[in-house]
């Protein structure tokens, strides 16, 4: 089994390096464009980025308003959904509310966003908001319906309110629901973010970062930035499932996946 | 899911039983015109610059872009200067990009060398988010639908791609080796066995690109574009024509609404015979 894990990493490791390397032949006998800098200068654009202190105020800008967006979205849509789902009345009420503003394209609040707050970065974390609020608030409500009824009706009947038993049996139960629901989301913000930041450069970002390099005509450095964006992605979204696959380890073995 | 459920009852059912089913899903929907009509009468009292009456909106939405002659399905030159190429890149680019993620993710599926040669790649392609990719497509194609179309396409490939790989990874050994007992050729196989076989995962992704297809044709007609719903929107904006702006996220919102009942009822003609073989 590690031998095959094994196997399996050293052919993953072999594919990036054969990539690398066709991207450079291709770039080096002149198959790509004139404009686009050899995979190596990008390679070596990228390695040096981190050295400089504006490339990584730009990361943070970015990061922050990823993070404290999604803190809020979690904060207002996990009791929004623990609200409507255990008052039967209210969700089948607010139901087609919640569908038809879902579908809004978040991008699409960037023009609007940039009256409202004359701060980009205030922009930027209310669009996160915004885009991070659906999969979560939709993963806690599909987590409600999950839950065993039994354990409700026992705690029900030894007279618990309502209340506690939301927060005691419910808000458990869901829990791994709502996580799936935050990582949907994490994967998101990033693009969001970097939308703003393109359109409204003013407090910093990675995409901010991006147009100056454009306006100084630096394609090395663009391209550079979504190679880092590309890692930290991938890092995030390693860090949550690790954290899931962690904390809810007690619910893959009631369910039974193997995965 | 409620609406199979009601599908399959109304078809014995007298059609009275049906129409009240109906209304009676249909009285859940009270919230609605409720919403809307406090959020008039608030922003009517309020007078707030940025937060037209939905009445307002909804007058500049039909003014700017459904407001033209009967012959023409009530568009606007606006609407149709703005709509189809917009609409046009999304349905090309997610067109592209949905047989490219098919065909290439299958193929990369069936053979393990090869999906574990790739795998580390797509998941780090699939983490650069696409929107950073676009002010590189800006220098590389410049302003314009060649742009648009390549964010399209990076921003939907890899989802269908992945989805793909893992639909045609997992398909059932015995199904395969079945296939194998009867002969059939190798494309008999892929259309017979392994497409379908990797459909419920493939529909996956596709039901993801479906949204990533809009956001990324928004996002691009934003930065770079000369025509487009986007760069109406951006103009609004230079214009500081506010109720023209929320005309737009609300065209775009009705876009989304619909883009995803018309994904739904396709997967669910497709892929009917699998819900059937589960339940």
């Amino acid at each position: 089994m590690i031998e095959h894990r094994l196997g399996r990493a050293a052919l993953g490791a072999l594919g990036i390096a054969a990539f690398i390397a066709l991207a450079e032949l291709a770039g080096r006998i002149g198959l790509v464009p004139e404009v686009v800098p050899h995979m190596s200068a990008v390679l070596a654009t990228a390695a040096e980025l981190p050295l400089e202190a504006e490339f990584r105020a730009d990361v943070l800008a970015t990061l922050a308003a990823c993070a404290s967006g999604l803190a809020i979205a979690v904060a207002v849509a996990v009791p929004a959904g623990l609200l409507l789902g255990t008052v039967p009345f209210v969700e089948r009420s607010v139901r087609p509310l919640v569908e038809f503003l879902r579908p809004i394209p978040s991008v699409s609040l960037i023009p609007i966003a940039m009256f409202l707050f004359t701060e980009s970065q205030d922009a930027k974390t209310a669009l996160v908001v915004y885009t991070c609020t659906w999969p979560v608030l939709i993963n806690t409500l599909y987590g409600l319906t999950d839950v065993d009824p039994l354990a409700k009706e026992t705690l029900r009947s030894f007279g618990f309110g309502p209340v506690a038993v939301a927060l005691r049996v419910s808000l458990p139960s869901a829990a791994p629901f709502i996580a799936t629901g935050i990582r949907i989301a994490v994967s998101v913000t990033l693009i969001v973010a970097v939308s703003v930041e393109l359109l409204a450069p003013g407090d910093g970002g990675i995409g901010a970062f991006q147009s100056l390099a454009g306006s100084a005509n630096r394609l090395d450095r663009m391209l550079a930035a979504p190679l880092w964006a590309g890692l930290i992605g991938l890092a995030a979204n390693l860090l949550f499932t690790a954290a899931e696959r962690r904390v809810f380890r007690w619910h893959r073995a009631r369910s039974g996946a193997a995965s | 899911m409620s609406a199979g459920v009601s599908k399959g009852g109304g078809v014995s059912a007298p059609v009275a039983v049906r129409r009240s089913s109906f209304g009676r899903r249909l009285v859940w929907y009270w919230l609605l015109p409720v919403a809307v009509a406090c959020w008039e009468l608030a922003t009517r009292s309020a007078q707030a610059a940025y937060f037209p009456p939905p009445s307002l909106i909804v007058g500049r939405l039909h003014e700017l872009w459904f407001s033209g002659p009967v012959t023409r399905a009530f568009l606007t030159d606006e609407a149709v200067a703005d709509l189809l190429p917009s609409l046009g890149r999304l349905f090309a680019g997610w067109a592209a990009a949905c047989a490219a993620g098919v065909a290439i993710g299958v193929a990369l599926g069936r053979s393990r060398w090869l999906s574990a040669l790739v795998e580390p790649l797509l998941h780090f392609g699939r983490s650069v988010p696409p929107t950073t990719l676009v002010p590189v497509f800006l220098v590389l194609f410049k302003i314009g639908t060649p742009m648009q179309l390549a964010s399209i396409v990076y921003g939907v490939v890899w989802p269908v791609l992945i989805n793909s790989m893992d639909g045609a990874r997992t398909v059932d050994r015995q199904y395969i080796e079945t296939g194998a007992v009867y002969r059939l050729s190798p494309w008999q196989r892929l259309t017979r066995i392994i497409l379908p076989g990797a459909s419920p995962k493939i529909f996956a992704g596709l039901r993801l690109s479906v949204s990533l297809a809009l956001i990324m044709m928004i996002i691009s007609e934003l930065v770079g574009s000369s025509e487009g719903i986007g760069h109406r929107m951006l103009e609004a904006h230079s214009q500081f024509d506010i109720p023209a702006m929320w005309a737009g996220i609300v065209l775009l919102g009705l876009l989304g609404i619909l883009l995803n009942a018309a994904f739904l009822g396709f997967e669910r003609v497709v892929l009917s015979w699998h819900r059937g073989a589960r339940s």
